[in-house]
């Protein structure tokens, strides 16, 4: 058979894909890039073209460096602690003991409990006059009176951050253990053999294998976490005093709460852009990385 | 490790308990507020355990009398299954042919590199003019519009699984056939698909777990119980003013059953799915 018909036929093969494809992702991004130079509203009027007018008075906005401090400091916090606990329940996963295959099956369950399930139940856990962990903490003399952990501007990022680390750090453990088992048993004898230590051992034996699959989780976490909106509306809607405020969750207010279809068009890409530098910038790591464990 | 150290296979007993526990304990949280009656989940201090338990809120929330808790909460899991079925199945319709063709041909491998790319759009991005169009097409409140809608997230994944699928196939088989007089279709009837068949249904079972999950689009996109997701009702009822935690709790762990039972069933292959991804990079 020819090569181009073999092209053609490919093509052919492809093609519903990629009409709806452009139907539900093209034309949408390049309507929201349209949009973003106008002054159009969610409903009713198309708007008039303003130039950068949007990115000017949207970048210059005290709302949106806050915002980015926020959603930096959850994707920043929430994914490194991921990784660490990650890593450190795979290293145990690894090892021999009974019950192993079990515990490992349990890894499972945060992973697939949907999302919003994951928010709500952590809002009852954190619930402010009958949640667990004002009844635990007081039972164990901890606390004195019962804190409205998502109420107060202090430690509401926390409390979210923690329900994020909880439903996602089994993922990256699964991941981490899989590249584990992918180690040579004798490598790690020989080293042993060698007399190095368990720090060591990590170091420069068993971290080289983990090093490429740990990376591609680091950059698919860290963009899901900057991209985050889910866990937060259902937790605190942006709240307490916007302290827990996402981009996503800025953009959402901006173009659907206020209808501002134009400023939000422009919100929306301007954290696209960051997202897709963010991905660049790792994937070029990711290759590096890939390119020195080999 | 090959030292049968008592001290360090303890520590290693500890730790897995440990684990278990952070894992375990807010899902049996979650559960037991279900069974407990009201005035227990109240009570300061807290009683962790029911003095009985109490079903009676399954029955109530999967209960079908107008106007009741449970006519909101059964429409959104009957809206649930058909956007998740009415997507899953339309996303795997487009990435057979289309995974097969990347898979068989790789100088089209470009187009489909793109459409993985992007997964790094945030939803926010496409929102707007989707919001607009669906508003136009009167599809807004509609689980067409939504299943429409919620391939812009699986039909990107199933492809690339069905693609990696079709990979491990080899080609040689097909074009024994192909030989043989069958056409391309015929080849795929025969030979492609029976040998792709559990790819086709791991792919399948991905997409549901995806359109189940999906929380931002329904929030968006729809209004009433015409069309309100199981995601969107649970969020309601978490904001709202509910007076049971209880119930709250009984729409989480029903709306959690069916991606659980699905993870578990489909362990091995979610492993080896992720093994394949990470480690090839």
């Amino acid at each position: 058979m020819s090569g181009t018909w073999m092209t053609t036929r490919a093509w052919l093969l492809m093609l519903p894909l990629l009409v709806i494809m452009v139907a539900v992702i093209g034309w949408p991004l390049v309507d929201t890039v349209r949009l973003s130079f106008t002054n159009a509203q969610l409903v009713g009027t198309a708007g008039n073209f303003v130039g950068f007018d949007n990115y000017t008075k949207m970048l210059t906005s005290s709302n949106f460096t806050r915002t980015l401090a926020t959603t930096t400091w959850f994707a920043v916090i929430s994914v490194a602690a991921e990784m660490v606990l990650g890593v450190l329940a795979a290293l145990l996963l690894n090892q021999e003991f009974r019950g192993r295959a079990v515990l490992r099956g349990l890894m499972i369950l945060p992973w697939a409990l949907p999302t919003v399930v994951n928010a709500t139940l952590w809002r009852l856990i954190y619930n402010p006059e009958y949640g667990a962990l004002n009844a635990a903490l007081t039972q164990l003399n901890i606390i004195g009176d019962y804190r409205s952990w998502l109420g107060e501007p202090g430690t509401a990022l926390v409390a979210l951050i923690v329900a994020d680390c909880w439903k996602n750090f089994p993922l990256v453990a699964l991941i981490a253990l899989a590249a584990l088992q992918a180690v040579p048993r004798d490598i790690t004898a020989a080293a042993l053999v060698d007399g190095a230590g368990p720090f060591n051992r990590f170091r420069f034996v068993i971290l080289p294998y983990l090093a490429g699959p740990l990376m591609v989780a680091l950059v698919l976490r860290t963009i899901e976490a900057f991209k985050v909106f889910d866990i937060i509306w259902v937790m605190t809607r942006g709240g307490p005093a916007n302290s827990t405020r996402s981009l996503s969750i800025l953009v959402y207010q901006e173009a659907f709460s206020f209808q501002r279809a134009g400023s939000g068009a422009s919100l929306a890409l301007i954290v696209t852009l960051l997202v897709t530098v963010l991905a660049v910038a790792y994937a070029a790591l990711v290759k590096k990385t890939a390119g020195s464990a080999a | 490790m090959e030292r049968k150290n008592p001290v360090f296979t303890a520590f290693i007993y500890v730790c897995a308990i440990l684990l278990a526990a952070v894992i375990l304990a807010p899902l049996a949280w979650l559960f037991v507020m279900s069974i407990s009656p009201a005035a227990d989940l109240a009570a300061k201090p807290l009683r962790w355990w029911p003095q009985m338990a109490d079903f009676s809120r399954y029955a109530q929330l999967l209960s079908t009398a107008e106007n009741s808790a449970g006519a909101a909460f059964t429409a959104s899991l009957r809206n649930s299954l058909e956007v998740a079925g009415m997507a899953t199945l339309a996303a795997i319709v487009l990435a057979v042919p289309a995974g097969w063709a990347v898979s068989r041909t790789p100088s089209v491998g470009w187009s489909l590199s793109m459409v993985i790319a992007t997964y790094m759009l945030p939803p926010v991005a496409l929102s707007v003019p989707l919001y607009m169009g669906l508003s136009y097409l009167g599809l807004l409140n509609n689980v067409f519009g939504l299943a429409l809608i919620y391939l812009t997230i699986l039909a990107p994944f199933t492809t690339w699984l069905m693609k990696s699928g079709f990979d491990s196939i080899p080609r040689e088989i097909e074009a024994a056939a192909m030989i043989d007089g069958a056409g391309l279709f015929q080849t795929w009837r025969i030979i492609t698909l029976p040998l792709a068949a559990p790819v086709v249904a791991t792919s399948a079972l991905f997409a549901v777990l995806l359109a189940w999950d999906e929380f931002f689009y329904a929030l968006l996109f729809t209004s009433d119980q015409r069309a309100k997701t199981l995601t969107v009702a649970i969020a309601d009822l978490a904001g709202g003013r509910v007076s049971d935690y209880g119930l709250i709790a009984t729409a989480g762990v029903l709306a959690a059953l069916p991606p659980v039972l699905i993870g578990l069933v489909m362990q091995r292959a979610l492993i080896s799915g992720l093994t394949s991804g990470g480690v090839k990079g």
